[in-house]
């Protein structure tokens, strides 16, 4: 794979957060054949945890992921169709049936001090001659030298890239470059930057990563992705366009994708309100957004109190039941029989 | 046990001398069914060798060879090894005629967790212990299949990252598949699904276990909870640390139920329940093969009062 900038877009994936999951066919069908004519090299389709992921703990899926990314693979011409697992949820079973159904690269997600989880999913993707890249998630809780040395357990597994995900958007532009270019310093193989766009520095963050050699850069059409939303690939297409570094993204077309197919689906904008601000601000999961809003009203409590709690108990991505049980916990102490 | 070793005991062996060895010894070194004699590891330098000879057992570095050459052959040998030597492991004990409780994922034998199934495999020759998060998670989800039938059980197990040996690590895959197949057979479940999580955080978080059970529509919710409570209290009498974290908590047709599990510290620390709840049930496992072993012995067996 040429060491030129790529596009990733998250969409169809760290999108399904947004609706819980409730993505259908006509839907990916629509956003998947816009983004691919508008010059996206990659879209990832999957449940928003990754395959595997429909469960009560995180959601269940409206429609099977396994006919997503066949809807995927049927509208797709030039992106490669990309899909997202997380070792612990997902399985190598899960990934083989997503390949036979078409997907060309696998990210392949642990929590930042977890790499060597991934070795043997990496391992698969590689004998299943996919593209596949380590994603390192909560990037923000490592340092950059522990960090480098965890992207350089994937690498040796096989992975083609390896991802500062900064899952919570919690990394300042500083931080992000640090990262980046730890990664960039021990590595023979590519690196990639994941960001959220809860502290408004999404596309500045991605910029960042891009100089410090960031070759694989993850994006989502409208920004519509967890939390606050992913960096917003029309705007991050428009910024790249503007300075010279357009890796063939047709900036109208994904204006046009951003502005029609996306709002219907979204139900609402990726917006920076006080709780997705929350969670750049305390370093929280970004998809733990959605059921921490879910919790305060089932409970009667503040889905702020609820993030920072969660936080302090530094909770890594998948623990969700934590919210439950943080939400149940605050509304007891608030009862006055339980005081 | 008494003083002048006439209570009869059954014999057993502990083949893998690492951190779930050394726990497993601590424990069967105070239990009144099982004597353990032997402990066999493969590297003579290992330090749970080392313990186990200072607590006063015979120890080979000979691995399974060494624990066949041992004379008398235990009637029971725990295998807290990998499920790659188990599953060599396994035929050898069932031509020496000796029972095998595994602790690794191997799942030569019937899986058993013992509140839910013990009774039912006594006299098998491989009794393999699921997975950490299945010895946790099965009990509720039975607990809640008996007053009301579960259709589908969902478990999520977060363990302290600094928990998870290697073994785990690298075969992540095991953990989920062996546990939802076990909340099936075992717990009832139609359907079952698991999920595992690391937790890197220092000091290290304590294991917890959250099961979601979508149940036939209209049961009970006192009746689920009542039935939660006393698996609970059966649980705690092998696991001291095994609690509710919250009350169930009902949404329509489906309970979640929150839970910690707090190791016993015996060789492993607290927080890593999650082993601890894995050498607790082989001693558990044991002591029923042994309390069936004995009461199938002969007249005069039982009459000189010899172990077994």
């Amino acid at each position: 794979m040429s060491t030129q900038l790529k596009i990733c877009d998250v969409s169809l994936r760290d999108g399904s957060h947004v609706i819980g999951h409730q993505f259908t066919v006509e839907q990916v069908a629509s956003i998947a054949a816009g983004l691919d004519s508008a010059g996206v090299h990659m879209v990832e389709i999957s449940h928003g945890d990754g395959l595997g992921g429909s469960s009560l703990q995180y959601g269940l899926s409206r429609t099977d992921e396994l006919e997503l990314i066949r809807t995927g693979r049927a509208v797709l011409s030039h992106a490669k169709l990309t899909v997202l697992l997380l070792p612990g949820i997902g399985t190598r079973d899960d990934l083989r049936a997503a390949r036979d159904r078409g997907a060309q690269v696998v990210r392949v997600a642990t929590h930042c001090t977890e790499a060597d989880i991934a070795q043997q999913h990496i391992g698969l993707a590689r004998e299943l001659g996919m593209e596949v890249a380590g994603f390192l998630m909560m990037a923000h809780m490592s340092e950059p030298r522990k960090l480098a040395a965890q992207a350089a357990l994937m690498e040796s597994y096989g992975a083609h890239a390896v991802y500062v995900t900064d899952s919570a958007g919690a990394l300042t532009i500083d931080a992000t470059r640090e990262r980046v270019r730890a990664l960039r310093d021990s590595l023979q193989c590519e690196v990639g930057f994941h960001g959220h766009n809860n502290l408004s520095l999404a596309v500045a963050n991605s910029l960042a990563a891009i100089e410090e050699g960031a070759t694989w850069i993850d994006a989502a059409v409208r920004g519509f992705g967890a939390g606050a939303g992913n960096t917003a690939t029309e705007v991050l297409a428009a910024v790249l366009d503007r300075i010279g570094l357009n890796p063939g993204l047709d900036v109208f077309k994904l204006m046009d994708v951003a502005e029609e197919l996306v709002p219907p689906v979204a139900q609402k904008p990726a917006l920076i309100d006080r709780a997705a601000l929350t969670l750049g601000y305390c370093g929280v999961y970004s998809s733990f957004l959605r059921h921490a809003e879910r919790a305060a009203e089932r409970f009667g409590v503040d889905a702020r109190e609820i993030l920072v709690e969660v936080g302090r108990r530094k909770a890594v991505g998948g623990q969700e039941d934590m919210i439950i049980e943080v939400a149940f916990e605050l509304s007891q102490r608030r009862s006055p029989s339980h005081s | 046990m008494s003083i002048n070793g006439r209570t009869p005991r059954v014999r057993c062996a502990i083949l893998g001398s690492g951190n779930i060895g050394t726990d497993l010894m601590a424990k069967l070194l105070r239990s009144e069914l099982l004597e353990v004699r032997l402990m066999a590891g493969i590297e003579v330098a290992s330090e749970g060798l080392a313990r186990a000879r200072a607590a006063g057992l015979v120890t080979s570095s000979d691995g399974i060879d060494g624990l066949l050459a041992h004379s008398p052959l235990p009637k029971i040998a725990f295998d807290a090894t990998s499920a790659q030597a188990h599953r060599k492991h396994a035929p050898r004990l069932r031509e020496a005629g000796i029972i095998a409780i595994d602790l690794t994922p191997a799942a030569v034998g019937d899986y058993v967790v013992p509140v839910v199934n013990i009774q039912e495999r006594l006299g098998a020759a491989n009794l393999n212990l699921v997975s950490c998060g299945g010895q946790a998670t099965i009990p509720i989800v039975a607990a809640v299949n008996r007053v009301a039938p579960v259709d589908y059980a969902e478990i999520v197990a977060t363990i302290a990252s600094a928990s998870a040996g290697p073994g785990t690590r690298q075969n992540i895959d095991e953990f989920t598949q062996t546990t939802a197949r076990g909340l099936e057979r075992l717990g009832g479940a139609r359907r079952g699904k698991a999920i595992i999580i690391l937790n890197p955080a220092d000091p290290p978080i304590i294991m917890r276990d959250t099961v979601y059970a979508r149940f036939e529509s209209g049961a009970s919710h006192e009746e689920i909870t009542a039935s939660i409570r006393r698996m609970v209290r059966e649980m705690q009498q092998y696991v001291p640390g095994y609690r509710l974290r919250a009350e169930p908590l009902f949404d329509g047709d489906q309970v979640t139920v929150l839970l910690e599990v707090e190791g016993a510290g015996d060789f492993l620390p607290r927080y890593s329940g999650n082993l601890d709840i894995m050498t607790a049930a082989a001693v558990r496992v044991g002591e029923e093969v042994a309390r069936d072993l004995l009461s199938s012995r002969t007249p005069e067996d039982a009459a000189a009062g010899e172990s077994l």
